[in-house]
Protein backbone atom coordinates (compact mmCIF):
# COMPACT_ATOMS: atom_id res chain seq x y z
CA UNK A 1 0.00 0.00 0.00
CA UNK A 2 3.19 2.57 0.93
CA UNK A 3 4.04 2.44 -2.52
CA UNK A 4 0.62 3.62 -3.91
CA UNK A 5 0.04 6.20 -1.26
CA UNK A 6 3.31 7.52 -2.13
CA UNK A 7 2.19 7.48 -6.16
CA UNK A 8 -1.38 9.34 -5.12
CA UNK A 9 0.38 11.98 -2.87
CA UNK A 10 2.55 12.62 -6.00
CA UNK A 11 -0.06 13.23 -8.30
CA UNK A 12 -2.34 15.06 -6.02
CA UNK A 13 0.80 17.25 -5.54
CA UNK A 14 1.26 17.72 -9.18
CA UNK A 15 -2.17 18.12 -10.22
CA UNK A 16 -1.68 21.69 -9.19
CA UNK A 17 1.32 22.04 -11.45
CA UNK A 18 0.33 20.10 -14.36
CA UNK A 19 -3.22 22.81 -14.81
CA UNK A 20 -2.18 24.62 -18.09
CA UNK A 21 -1.05 28.01 -16.96
CA UNK A 22 0.80 26.23 -13.72
CA UNK A 23 0.59 26.88 -10.36
CA UNK A 24 0.60 30.27 -10.08
CA UNK A 25 -2.67 29.95 -12.53
CA UNK A 26 -4.48 27.52 -10.49
CA UNK A 27 -3.80 29.03 -7.13
CA UNK A 28 -4.73 32.60 -7.97
CA UNK A 29 -7.47 31.36 -10.81
CA UNK A 30 -5.82 33.43 -13.31
CA UNK A 31 -6.24 36.72 -11.31
CA UNK A 32 -4.48 40.06 -13.37
CA UNK A 33 -1.16 40.52 -11.32
CA UNK A 34 2.28 42.09 -11.77
CA UNK A 35 5.41 40.20 -12.85
CA UNK A 36 7.01 41.17 -9.68
CA UNK A 37 3.77 40.32 -7.31
CA UNK A 38 3.64 36.98 -9.38
CA UNK A 39 7.67 36.54 -8.57
CA UNK A 40 6.71 37.50 -5.01
CA UNK A 41 3.99 35.08 -4.89
CA UNK A 42 6.04 31.85 -6.29
CA UNK A 43 9.04 32.80 -3.55
CA UNK A 44 6.50 32.59 -1.20
CA UNK A 45 5.05 29.66 -1.97
CA UNK A 46 8.70 27.66 -2.73
CA UNK A 47 7.95 27.50 -6.55
CA UNK A 48 11.50 29.09 -7.01
CA UNK A 49 12.87 25.40 -5.68
CA UNK A 50 12.73 22.04 -7.43
CA UNK A 51 10.06 19.63 -7.34
CA UNK A 52 11.24 17.34 -4.75
CA UNK A 53 11.64 20.03 -2.41
CA UNK A 54 8.36 21.81 -2.33
CA UNK A 55 7.01 17.92 -2.16
CA UNK A 56 8.85 17.01 0.51
CA UNK A 57 7.68 20.67 2.11
CA UNK A 58 4.19 19.82 1.24
CA UNK A 59 3.93 16.25 2.21
CA UNK A 60 4.90 17.51 5.43
CA UNK A 61 2.55 19.80 6.13
CA UNK A 62 0.08 17.76 4.96
CA UNK A 63 1.02 15.44 7.78
CA UNK A 64 0.87 18.32 10.19
CA UNK A 65 -3.05 18.57 8.45
CA UNK A 66 -1.98 22.21 6.92
CA UNK A 67 -4.03 21.99 3.97
CA UNK A 68 -3.55 25.61 3.54
CA UNK A 69 -6.41 28.07 2.52
CA UNK A 70 -9.58 28.02 0.15
CA UNK A 71 -9.64 30.69 -2.57
CA UNK A 72 -13.04 30.48 -2.28
CA UNK A 73 -14.08 30.86 1.03
CA UNK A 74 -10.90 32.25 2.61
CA UNK A 75 -11.29 29.52 5.47
CA UNK A 76 -8.84 26.88 5.95
CA UNK A 77 -9.02 24.19 4.11
CA UNK A 78 -8.84 21.41 7.14
CA UNK A 79 -11.63 23.29 8.56
CA UNK A 80 -13.98 23.06 5.43
CA UNK A 81 -12.90 19.06 5.37
CA UNK A 82 -13.95 18.64 9.19
CA UNK A 83 -17.33 20.38 8.23
CA UNK A 84 -17.96 18.23 5.09
CA UNK A 85 -16.32 14.66 5.62
CA UNK A 86 -18.97 13.90 8.78
CA UNK A 87 -21.83 14.19 6.37
CA UNK A 88 -20.11 12.04 3.44
CA UNK A 89 -19.51 8.98 6.36
CA UNK A 90 -23.09 9.37 7.33
CA UNK A 91 -24.42 8.94 4.11
CA UNK A 92 -22.12 6.25 2.89
CA UNK A 93 -22.60 4.25 6.01
CA UNK A 94 -26.26 4.84 5.69
CA UNK A 95 -26.06 3.17 2.40
CA UNK A 96 -23.49 0.07 3.60
CA UNK A 97 -26.21 -0.33 6.08
CA UNK A 98 -28.90 -1.01 3.29
CA UNK A 99 -26.63 -2.55 0.63
CA UNK A 100 -25.06 -5.25 2.20
CA UNK A 101 -27.43 -6.78 4.27
CA UNK A 102 -30.66 -6.41 2.05
CA UNK A 103 -28.11 -7.76 -0.96
CA UNK A 104 -27.04 -10.89 1.20
CA UNK A 105 -30.61 -11.71 2.08
CA UNK A 106 -32.08 -11.03 -1.28
CA UNK A 107 -28.63 -13.19 -3.14
CA UNK A 108 -29.18 -16.13 -0.37
CA UNK A 109 -32.96 -16.34 -0.83
CA UNK A 110 -32.60 -16.02 -4.50
CA UNK A 111 -30.29 -18.91 -4.90
CA UNK A 112 -32.01 -21.22 -2.23
CA UNK A 113 -35.42 -20.59 -4.31
CA UNK A 114 -33.18 -21.08 -7.57
CA UNK A 115 -35.40 -20.69 -10.92
CA UNK A 116 -38.52 -19.81 -8.96
CA UNK A 117 -40.49 -16.26 -9.54
CA UNK A 118 -38.77 -14.57 -6.90
CA UNK A 119 -35.06 -15.48 -8.21
CA UNK A 120 -36.35 -14.38 -11.78
CA UNK A 121 -37.71 -11.31 -9.74
CA UNK A 122 -33.92 -11.02 -7.63
CA UNK A 123 -31.70 -11.08 -10.92
CA UNK A 124 -34.15 -8.73 -13.22
CA UNK A 125 -33.65 -6.02 -10.07
CA UNK A 126 -29.85 -6.46 -9.92
CA UNK A 127 -29.72 -6.41 -13.58
CA UNK A 128 -31.79 -2.85 -14.03
CA UNK A 129 -30.03 -1.91 -10.85
CA UNK A 130 -26.69 -2.25 -11.94
CA UNK A 131 -27.77 -0.58 -15.37
CA UNK A 132 -29.22 1.96 -13.65
CA UNK A 133 -27.58 5.98 -13.76
CA UNK A 134 -27.90 6.67 -9.84
CA UNK A 135 -28.52 10.49 -11.27
CA UNK A 136 -31.05 9.49 -13.09
CA UNK A 137 -32.80 7.09 -10.17
CA UNK A 138 -32.40 9.77 -7.73
CA UNK A 139 -34.29 12.43 -10.46
CA UNK A 140 -37.07 9.86 -10.82
CA UNK A 141 -37.64 9.06 -7.09
CA UNK A 142 -37.72 12.80 -6.08
CA UNK A 143 -40.01 13.18 -8.95
CA UNK A 144 -42.40 10.71 -7.29
CA UNK A 145 -41.58 10.80 -3.62
CA UNK A 146 -40.89 14.45 -3.21
CA UNK A 147 -43.03 16.23 -5.91
CA UNK A 148 -45.68 13.71 -6.82
CA UNK A 149 -46.53 12.16 -3.50
CA UNK A 150 -44.74 14.73 -1.03
CA UNK A 151 -43.69 12.27 1.36
CA UNK A 152 -40.21 12.94 1.53
CA UNK A 153 -37.78 16.43 1.17
CA UNK A 154 -36.03 17.06 -2.06
CA UNK A 155 -32.76 18.24 -0.86
CA UNK A 156 -30.29 18.58 2.50
CA UNK A 157 -29.87 16.65 5.29
CA UNK A 158 -31.81 19.10 7.67
CA UNK A 159 -34.77 21.23 7.77
CA UNK A 160 -32.94 24.79 8.85
CA UNK A 161 -35.67 25.43 11.10
CA UNK A 162 -34.35 22.63 12.94
CA UNK A 163 -31.51 23.66 15.78
CA UNK A 164 -29.25 21.51 15.93
CA UNK A 165 -25.93 22.40 18.09
CA UNK A 166 -22.43 21.57 15.96
CA UNK A 167 -20.16 19.65 18.63
CA UNK A 168 -18.75 16.49 16.05
CA UNK A 169 -20.29 17.68 13.11
CA UNK A 170 -22.02 14.03 12.63
CA UNK A 171 -25.45 15.47 12.44
CA UNK A 172 -26.65 12.13 14.34
CA UNK A 173 -24.33 12.42 17.03
CA UNK A 174 -24.77 15.37 18.01
CA UNK A 175 -28.68 15.09 17.84
CA UNK A 176 -27.77 11.94 20.32
CA UNK A 177 -25.49 14.02 22.24
CA UNK A 178 -27.82 16.90 22.40
CA UNK A 179 -30.83 14.33 23.13
CA UNK A 180 -32.82 16.12 19.96
CA UNK A 181 -34.93 13.95 19.10
CA UNK A 182 -36.48 15.95 16.73
CA UNK A 183 -33.21 16.59 14.52
CA UNK A 184 -33.03 12.50 14.68
CA UNK A 185 -35.88 12.17 12.88
CA UNK A 186 -35.96 15.01 10.22
CA UNK A 187 -32.34 13.86 9.78
CA UNK A 188 -33.48 10.26 8.97
CA UNK A 189 -36.42 12.03 7.21
CA UNK A 190 -34.15 13.63 4.83
CA UNK A 191 -31.62 10.60 4.39
CA UNK A 192 -34.15 8.38 3.03
CA UNK A 193 -34.39 9.01 -0.54
CA UNK A 194 -30.22 9.86 -1.29
CA UNK A 195 -29.66 6.53 0.83
CA UNK A 196 -31.41 4.67 -0.94
CA UNK A 197 -30.28 6.10 -4.51
CA UNK A 198 -26.43 5.67 -3.19
CA UNK A 199 -27.24 2.17 -2.16
CA UNK A 200 -29.18 1.03 -5.30
CA UNK A 201 -25.73 -0.13 -7.58
CA UNK A 202 -24.19 -1.77 -4.65
CA UNK A 203 -27.05 -3.32 -3.52
CA UNK A 204 -27.93 -5.23 -7.37
CA UNK A 205 -23.73 -6.15 -7.08
CA UNK A 206 -24.33 -7.32 -3.96
CA UNK A 207 -27.27 -9.81 -4.83
CA UNK A 208 -25.58 -10.46 -7.82
CA UNK A 209 -22.46 -11.60 -6.38
CA UNK A 210 -23.99 -13.26 -3.47
CA UNK A 211 -26.55 -15.72 -5.61
CA UNK A 212 -23.93 -16.76 -7.93
CA UNK A 213 -21.54 -17.47 -5.04
CA UNK A 214 -24.08 -19.38 -2.76
CA UNK A 215 -25.36 -21.52 -5.56
CA UNK A 216 -21.55 -22.52 -6.34
CA UNK A 217 -21.21 -23.73 -3.03
CA UNK A 218 -24.53 -25.40 -2.85
CA UNK A 219 -23.57 -27.74 -5.05
CA UNK A 220 -19.76 -28.75 -3.35
CA UNK A 221 -19.53 -32.14 -2.05
CA UNK A 222 -19.31 -30.64 2.13
CA UNK A 223 -22.87 -29.22 1.59
CA UNK A 224 -24.03 -32.36 0.59
CA UNK A 225 -22.28 -34.39 3.11
CA UNK A 226 -23.48 -32.12 6.08
CA UNK A 227 -27.18 -32.71 4.60
CA UNK A 228 -26.40 -36.58 4.44
CA UNK A 229 -25.27 -36.17 7.97
CA UNK A 230 -28.82 -34.70 9.49
CA UNK A 231 -27.52 -31.45 10.02
CA UNK A 232 -30.69 -29.42 10.25
CA UNK A 233 -31.19 -26.98 6.80
CA UNK A 234 -30.83 -23.79 8.69
CA UNK A 235 -27.52 -24.61 10.10
CA UNK A 236 -26.35 -26.22 6.87
CA UNK A 237 -27.25 -22.67 4.70
CA UNK A 238 -25.62 -20.59 7.73
CA UNK A 239 -22.75 -22.44 9.13
CA UNK A 240 -21.87 -24.29 5.89
CA UNK A 241 -22.82 -22.46 2.78
CA UNK A 242 -22.84 -18.55 3.68
CA UNK A 243 -20.05 -18.25 5.47
CA UNK A 244 -18.10 -20.01 2.45
CA UNK A 245 -19.77 -18.01 0.50
CA UNK A 246 -19.79 -14.27 2.31
CA UNK A 247 -15.78 -14.77 1.36
CA UNK A 248 -15.85 -13.69 -2.38
CA UNK A 249 -18.87 -10.88 -1.44
CA UNK A 250 -16.24 -9.79 0.92
CA UNK A 251 -13.58 -8.64 -1.64
CA UNK A 252 -16.69 -6.65 -3.83
CA UNK A 253 -17.07 -4.90 -0.72
CA UNK A 254 -13.58 -2.91 -1.20
CA UNK A 255 -15.04 -2.25 -5.11
CA UNK A 256 -18.90 -1.45 -3.68
CA UNK A 257 -16.98 1.21 -1.33
CA UNK A 258 -15.24 2.42 -4.45
CA UNK A 259 -18.69 2.97 -5.82
CA UNK A 260 -20.61 4.81 -2.84
CA UNK A 261 -17.30 6.99 -2.88
CA UNK A 262 -17.93 7.92 -6.59
CA UNK A 263 -21.60 7.86 -6.30
CA UNK A 264 -21.85 9.92 -3.14
CA UNK A 265 -19.92 12.53 -5.46
CA UNK A 266 -23.26 12.50 -7.96
CA UNK A 267 -25.65 12.39 -4.73
CA UNK A 268 -24.43 15.28 -2.95
CA UNK A 269 -24.55 17.63 -5.71
CA UNK A 270 -28.18 16.13 -6.77
CA UNK A 271 -30.07 16.10 -3.44
CA UNK A 272 -27.57 19.43 -2.46
CA UNK A 273 -26.18 17.55 0.64
CA UNK A 274 -23.30 19.16 2.60
CA UNK A 275 -20.62 16.75 2.10
CA UNK A 276 -17.07 15.83 0.77
CA UNK A 277 -18.43 15.84 -2.89
CA UNK A 278 -20.44 18.76 -3.23
CA UNK A 279 -17.55 20.26 -1.90
CA UNK A 280 -15.03 19.05 -4.24
CA UNK A 281 -17.23 19.62 -7.45
CA UNK A 282 -18.30 23.13 -6.14
CA UNK A 283 -13.97 23.43 -6.08
CA UNK A 284 -13.79 22.09 -9.59
CA UNK A 285 -16.01 24.39 -10.71
CA UNK A 286 -14.56 27.14 -9.03
CA UNK A 287 -10.75 26.27 -9.31
CA UNK A 288 -10.28 26.27 -5.80
CA UNK A 289 -7.21 23.60 -6.05
CA UNK A 290 -6.16 23.75 -2.00
CA UNK A 291 -9.90 21.97 -1.50
CA UNK A 292 -9.87 19.72 -4.75
CA UNK A 293 -6.30 18.65 -3.66
CA UNK A 294 -7.74 17.88 0.04
CA UNK A 295 -10.64 16.30 -0.91
CA UNK A 296 -9.21 14.06 -3.47
CA UNK A 297 -6.36 13.03 -0.95
CA UNK A 298 -9.23 12.22 1.45
CA UNK A 299 -11.17 10.04 -0.86
CA UNK A 300 -8.49 8.07 -2.32
CA UNK A 301 -6.50 7.61 1.09
CA UNK A 302 -10.11 6.48 2.48
CA UNK A 303 -10.63 4.32 -0.47
CA UNK A 304 -7.03 2.66 -0.24
CA UNK A 305 -7.65 2.14 3.50
CA UNK A 306 -11.17 0.35 2.79
CA UNK A 307 -9.09 -1.65 0.72
CA UNK A 308 -6.53 -2.90 2.80
CA UNK A 309 -8.92 -3.46 5.93
CA UNK A 310 -10.91 -5.75 3.10
CA UNK A 311 -7.89 -7.79 2.18
CA UNK A 312 -7.72 -8.22 5.91
CA UNK A 313 -10.78 -9.08 6.58
CA UNK A 314 -10.49 -11.97 3.85
CA UNK A 315 -7.03 -13.46 5.59
CA UNK A 316 -9.00 -13.40 8.68
CA UNK A 317 -12.13 -15.45 7.45
CA UNK A 318 -10.56 -17.45 4.66
CA UNK A 319 -7.65 -19.51 6.03
CA UNK A 320 -6.40 -20.32 2.72
CA UNK A 321 -6.20 -16.87 1.68
CA UNK A 322 -3.08 -16.48 4.03
CA UNK A 323 -0.80 -18.65 2.35
CA UNK A 324 -1.66 -17.59 -1.23
CA UNK B 1 -12.66 -15.49 -31.67
CA UNK B 2 -15.03 -16.97 -35.11
CA UNK B 3 -16.24 -19.72 -32.12
CA UNK B 4 -17.17 -16.85 -29.98
CA UNK B 5 -19.50 -14.86 -31.95
CA UNK B 6 -21.37 -18.00 -33.04
CA UNK B 7 -21.83 -18.74 -29.41
CA UNK B 8 -22.71 -14.63 -28.92
CA UNK B 9 -25.45 -15.18 -31.49
CA UNK B 10 -26.98 -18.54 -29.55
CA UNK B 11 -27.06 -17.02 -26.56
CA UNK B 12 -30.70 -15.03 -26.08
CA UNK B 13 -28.87 -12.66 -23.36
CA UNK B 14 -25.95 -11.09 -25.51
CA UNK B 15 -28.19 -11.32 -28.75
CA UNK B 16 -30.72 -9.34 -26.73
CA UNK B 17 -27.84 -6.87 -25.50
CA UNK B 18 -26.57 -7.17 -29.42
CA UNK B 19 -29.98 -6.26 -31.03
CA UNK B 20 -30.62 -3.11 -28.31
CA UNK B 21 -26.60 -1.89 -28.85
CA UNK B 22 -27.31 -1.98 -32.49
CA UNK B 23 -30.24 -0.09 -32.72
CA UNK B 24 -28.59 2.49 -30.71
CA UNK B 25 -25.52 2.23 -32.88
CA UNK B 26 -28.00 2.69 -35.94
CA UNK B 27 -29.98 5.59 -34.53
CA UNK B 28 -26.42 7.45 -33.80
CA UNK B 29 -24.75 6.84 -37.15
CA UNK B 30 -28.61 8.30 -39.11
CA UNK B 31 -29.52 10.64 -36.44
CA UNK B 32 -30.00 13.76 -38.61
CA UNK B 33 -32.17 11.44 -40.84
CA UNK B 34 -34.05 10.34 -37.94
CA UNK B 35 -34.72 13.58 -36.02
CA UNK B 36 -38.08 14.75 -36.78
CA UNK B 37 -36.90 18.64 -36.55
CA UNK B 38 -33.76 20.60 -35.56
CA UNK B 39 -32.44 19.52 -32.07
CA UNK B 40 -31.07 22.83 -31.93
CA UNK B 41 -33.62 25.19 -32.86
CA UNK B 42 -35.20 27.17 -30.09
CA UNK B 43 -38.86 28.05 -30.57
CA UNK B 44 -40.36 29.95 -27.07
CA UNK B 45 -43.75 29.20 -28.34
CA UNK B 46 -43.86 25.64 -27.53
CA UNK B 47 -41.42 25.71 -24.91
CA UNK B 48 -42.23 23.65 -22.11
CA UNK B 49 -45.04 21.19 -24.22
CA UNK B 50 -46.06 17.84 -22.93
CA UNK B 51 -45.58 14.25 -25.03
CA UNK B 52 -47.83 14.99 -28.02
CA UNK B 53 -48.62 13.34 -31.76
CA UNK B 54 -46.15 16.36 -33.03
CA UNK B 55 -43.79 16.49 -30.36
CA UNK B 56 -43.51 12.58 -29.66
CA UNK B 57 -40.93 13.23 -26.01
CA UNK B 58 -42.24 16.90 -25.39
CA UNK B 59 -40.45 19.79 -25.75
CA UNK B 60 -37.65 21.17 -23.50
CA UNK B 61 -37.72 25.12 -21.86
CA UNK B 62 -36.22 26.49 -25.06
CA UNK B 63 -39.16 24.49 -27.67
CA UNK B 64 -36.89 22.30 -28.96
CA UNK B 65 -38.14 18.73 -29.66
CA UNK B 66 -36.69 16.35 -26.82
CA UNK B 67 -37.14 13.35 -29.47
CA UNK B 68 -34.69 14.89 -31.33
CA UNK B 69 -32.22 15.84 -28.82
CA UNK B 70 -32.36 12.20 -27.69
CA UNK B 71 -31.70 11.13 -31.16
CA UNK B 72 -28.78 13.47 -31.61
CA UNK B 73 -27.49 12.82 -28.22
CA UNK B 74 -27.11 9.22 -29.13
CA UNK B 75 -24.32 10.71 -31.30
CA UNK B 76 -22.62 12.22 -28.77
CA UNK B 77 -23.18 9.78 -25.61
CA UNK B 78 -22.56 6.93 -27.58
CA UNK B 79 -18.86 7.74 -29.76
CA UNK B 80 -17.67 9.41 -26.22
CA UNK B 81 -18.64 5.61 -24.96
CA UNK B 82 -16.76 4.47 -27.28
CA UNK B 83 -14.32 6.41 -27.27
CA UNK B 84 -12.97 5.76 -23.97
CA UNK B 85 -13.09 1.94 -25.01
CA UNK B 86 -11.32 2.23 -27.74
CA UNK B 87 -8.25 4.04 -25.60
CA UNK B 88 -8.80 2.41 -22.41
CA UNK B 89 -8.39 -1.01 -23.89
CA UNK B 90 -5.51 0.06 -26.63
CA UNK B 91 -3.40 1.37 -23.69
CA UNK B 92 -4.59 -0.91 -20.92
CA UNK B 93 -3.88 -4.16 -23.04
CA UNK B 94 -1.01 -2.96 -24.26
CA UNK B 95 0.56 -2.27 -20.78
CA UNK B 96 -1.46 -5.57 -19.23
CA UNK B 97 0.37 -7.87 -22.27
CA UNK B 98 3.70 -6.41 -21.53
CA UNK B 99 3.75 -6.13 -17.82
CA UNK B 100 2.60 -9.97 -18.49
CA UNK B 101 5.15 -11.10 -20.84
CA UNK B 102 8.30 -9.31 -19.61
CA UNK B 103 10.73 -9.52 -16.95
CA UNK B 104 9.77 -9.49 -13.14
CA UNK B 105 11.38 -5.49 -13.05
CA UNK B 106 9.21 -4.21 -15.92
CA UNK B 107 5.81 -5.81 -14.69
CA UNK B 108 6.68 -4.64 -11.56
CA UNK B 109 6.79 -0.84 -12.37
CA UNK B 110 3.81 -1.37 -14.54
CA UNK B 111 1.77 -2.90 -12.33
CA UNK B 112 2.68 0.06 -9.88
CA UNK B 113 1.31 2.04 -12.08
CA UNK B 114 -1.80 0.59 -12.95
CA UNK B 115 -1.96 -0.02 -8.86
CA UNK B 116 -2.26 3.51 -8.93
CA UNK B 117 -5.17 3.84 -11.27
CA UNK B 118 -7.17 1.70 -9.25
CA UNK B 119 -6.34 2.80 -6.18
CA UNK B 120 -9.04 5.83 -6.96
CA UNK B 121 -12.61 5.06 -7.84
CA UNK B 122 -13.06 5.67 -11.25
CA UNK B 123 -15.53 8.43 -11.48
CA UNK B 124 -12.96 10.42 -8.36
CA UNK B 125 -10.08 9.77 -10.79
CA UNK B 126 -11.71 11.28 -13.67
CA UNK B 127 -13.20 14.41 -11.81
CA UNK B 128 -9.60 14.93 -10.74
CA UNK B 129 -8.18 14.95 -14.24
CA UNK B 130 -11.16 16.94 -15.57
CA UNK B 131 -9.60 19.17 -12.38
CA UNK B 132 -6.49 19.17 -14.22
CA UNK B 133 -7.34 19.69 -17.69
CA UNK B 134 -10.52 21.73 -16.96
CA UNK B 135 -14.20 21.26 -17.44
CA UNK B 136 -15.61 20.19 -21.31
CA UNK B 137 -16.95 17.07 -23.05
CA UNK B 138 -13.22 16.49 -24.64
CA UNK B 139 -11.68 16.35 -21.39
CA UNK B 140 -14.03 14.29 -19.78
CA UNK B 141 -13.63 11.54 -22.56
CA UNK B 142 -9.83 11.66 -22.10
CA UNK B 143 -10.38 11.69 -18.26
CA UNK B 144 -12.61 8.59 -18.43
CA UNK B 145 -10.26 6.67 -20.57
CA UNK B 146 -7.56 7.02 -17.99
CA UNK B 147 -9.68 6.10 -15.53
CA UNK B 148 -10.83 3.07 -17.22
CA UNK B 149 -7.24 1.90 -17.89
CA UNK B 150 -6.29 0.45 -14.89
CA UNK B 151 -9.16 -2.79 -14.92
CA UNK B 152 -8.25 -3.51 -18.63
CA UNK B 153 -4.69 -4.26 -17.96
CA UNK B 154 -5.04 -6.04 -14.71
CA UNK B 155 -7.55 -8.33 -16.31
CA UNK B 156 -5.05 -8.60 -19.47
CA UNK B 157 -2.32 -9.21 -17.41
CA UNK B 158 -3.67 -11.94 -15.68
CA UNK B 159 -4.79 -13.74 -18.56
CA UNK B 160 -1.49 -13.02 -20.31
CA UNK B 161 0.69 -14.45 -17.67
CA UNK B 162 -2.31 -17.68 -17.89
CA UNK B 163 -1.62 -17.94 -21.92
CA UNK B 164 2.31 -17.34 -22.00
CA UNK B 165 2.31 -21.07 -19.66
CA UNK B 166 0.77 -22.89 -22.62
CA UNK B 167 2.76 -25.42 -24.78
CA UNK B 168 1.85 -23.55 -27.71
CA UNK B 169 3.55 -20.56 -26.81
CA UNK B 170 6.34 -22.39 -25.72
CA UNK B 171 6.04 -24.48 -29.27
CA UNK B 172 6.34 -20.82 -30.73
CA UNK B 173 9.23 -19.53 -28.62
CA UNK B 174 11.43 -23.09 -29.52
CA UNK B 175 11.04 -22.96 -33.00
CA UNK B 176 12.30 -19.54 -33.06
CA UNK B 177 9.46 -16.73 -32.86
CA UNK B 178 10.16 -13.69 -32.04
CA UNK B 179 8.61 -11.91 -29.21
CA UNK B 180 6.18 -9.47 -30.76
CA UNK B 181 5.63 -12.37 -33.45
CA UNK B 182 4.33 -14.68 -30.08
CA UNK B 183 2.20 -11.68 -28.81
CA UNK B 184 0.40 -10.47 -32.12
CA UNK B 185 -0.15 -14.13 -33.56
CA UNK B 186 -0.66 -16.42 -30.40
CA UNK B 187 -1.36 -14.63 -27.30
CA UNK B 188 -3.75 -11.76 -28.53
CA UNK B 189 -5.92 -14.08 -30.50
CA UNK B 190 -6.19 -15.97 -26.77
CA UNK B 191 -6.53 -13.38 -24.51
CA UNK B 192 -9.37 -11.26 -26.47
CA UNK B 193 -12.14 -13.67 -25.56
CA UNK B 194 -11.97 -12.97 -21.57
CA UNK B 195 -11.49 -9.34 -22.15
CA UNK B 196 -14.41 -8.88 -24.48
CA UNK B 197 -16.61 -9.00 -20.79
CA UNK B 198 -14.37 -6.14 -19.58
CA UNK B 199 -14.79 -4.19 -21.85
CA UNK B 200 -18.54 -4.55 -22.96
CA UNK B 201 -19.07 -3.47 -19.10
CA UNK B 202 -16.33 -0.83 -19.63
CA UNK B 203 -18.43 0.10 -22.59
CA UNK B 204 -21.74 0.88 -20.34
CA UNK B 205 -19.68 2.41 -17.28
CA UNK B 206 -18.19 5.08 -19.70
CA UNK B 207 -21.28 6.41 -20.84
CA UNK B 208 -22.45 6.34 -17.27
CA UNK B 209 -19.44 8.45 -16.51
CA UNK B 210 -19.49 10.92 -18.97
CA UNK B 211 -22.96 11.61 -18.39
CA UNK B 212 -22.70 11.65 -14.81
CA UNK B 213 -19.97 14.37 -15.37
CA UNK B 214 -21.77 16.21 -17.84
CA UNK B 215 -24.97 15.92 -15.18
CA UNK B 216 -22.71 17.95 -12.71
CA UNK B 217 -21.09 20.17 -15.26
CA UNK B 218 -17.68 18.83 -15.94
CA UNK B 219 -18.19 17.60 -19.65
CA UNK B 220 -20.29 18.06 -22.32
CA UNK B 221 -22.05 22.30 -22.07
CA UNK B 222 -25.31 23.42 -23.47
CA UNK B 223 -26.37 23.62 -26.05
CA UNK B 224 -24.79 19.90 -26.64
CA UNK B 225 -27.64 17.34 -26.81
CA UNK B 226 -25.58 14.86 -24.38
CA UNK B 227 -28.20 12.96 -22.55
CA UNK B 228 -26.36 13.58 -19.06
CA UNK B 229 -26.66 17.24 -19.52
CA UNK B 230 -30.02 16.97 -21.02
CA UNK B 231 -31.08 15.40 -17.49
CA UNK B 232 -28.93 18.60 -15.66
CA UNK B 233 -31.04 21.12 -17.47
CA UNK B 234 -33.98 19.07 -17.51
CA UNK B 235 -33.39 19.44 -13.58
CA UNK B 236 -34.63 22.76 -13.03
CA UNK B 237 -38.02 21.90 -14.42
CA UNK B 238 -38.95 18.49 -12.58
CA UNK B 239 -41.99 19.92 -11.03
CA UNK B 240 -43.93 20.75 -14.25
CA UNK B 241 -41.57 18.66 -16.99
CA UNK B 242 -41.16 14.95 -16.17
CA UNK B 243 -40.43 14.44 -19.88
CA UNK B 244 -37.05 16.01 -19.51
CA UNK B 245 -35.60 13.87 -17.08
CA UNK B 246 -37.44 10.56 -18.12
CA UNK B 247 -36.60 9.94 -21.79
CA UNK B 248 -32.72 10.73 -21.71
CA UNK B 249 -32.51 8.63 -18.26
CA UNK B 250 -34.34 5.89 -20.63
CA UNK B 251 -31.91 5.84 -23.48
CA UNK B 252 -28.82 5.90 -20.73
CA UNK B 253 -30.19 3.24 -19.17
CA UNK B 254 -31.09 1.69 -22.12
CA UNK B 255 -27.01 1.24 -24.10
CA UNK B 256 -25.84 0.04 -20.38
CA UNK B 257 -28.39 -2.53 -20.16
CA UNK B 258 -27.31 -3.67 -23.97
CA UNK B 259 -23.87 -3.65 -22.17
CA UNK B 260 -24.65 -5.76 -19.33
CA UNK B 261 -26.32 -8.19 -20.88
CA UNK B 262 -23.79 -8.85 -23.69
CA UNK B 263 -21.10 -8.79 -21.16
CA UNK B 264 -23.12 -11.21 -18.78
CA UNK B 265 -23.58 -13.01 -22.47
CA UNK B 266 -19.85 -13.45 -23.47
CA UNK B 267 -19.20 -14.29 -19.47
CA UNK B 268 -22.09 -17.12 -19.47
CA UNK B 269 -20.62 -18.34 -22.94
CA UNK B 270 -16.90 -18.71 -21.89
CA UNK B 271 -17.39 -19.98 -17.87
CA UNK B 272 -18.65 -23.33 -17.77
CA UNK B 273 -20.22 -22.04 -14.54
CA UNK B 274 -22.20 -19.86 -15.23
CA UNK B 275 -23.77 -21.95 -18.18
CA UNK B 276 -25.54 -24.23 -15.43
Amino acid sequence: MAPVVFLVTLVVFLSARLVPGGPVEALTQGRRMSPEAIERFRVDLGLDQPWYVQYWKWAGKILSGDFGTSIRSRRLVVVEILYNFPHTVELVFASLLLAVPFGILLGVYAALKQHSVFDYFCTTLSVVGVSMPAFWLALMLMLLFSVQLGWLPTSGLLDPRVALKPITHFYLLDALITRNFVAIGNFFHHLVLPSVVLATIPLAYITRMVRSSMLDVLRLDYVSVARAKGVPETRVILKHALRNALIPVTIVIGTVTGLLLGGAILTETIFGLPGMGRLMVESILERDFPVIQACVLVFALGYSLVTLLTDITCQLIDPKARYD
Amino acid sequence: MTDLLRALRRNRLALAGGIILCILTIVAIFGPLLTPSDPFLARMPLRLRPPSCTNLFGTDSLGRDVLSRVIHGSRVSLKSGFLVVCISSVVGIFLGVAAGYSAKATDAILMRFVDFLLAFPSLLLAILIVAILGPGLNNAILAVSIAYIGPVARLARGVTIKVKGYEFVEAARASGGGRCHIVLRHIMPNILSPLIVQIALNLGGAIVDIAGLSFIGLGARPPVPEWGAMLASGRRYIRIAWWLTTFPGIAIMASVLACVFIGDGVREILDPKYRS
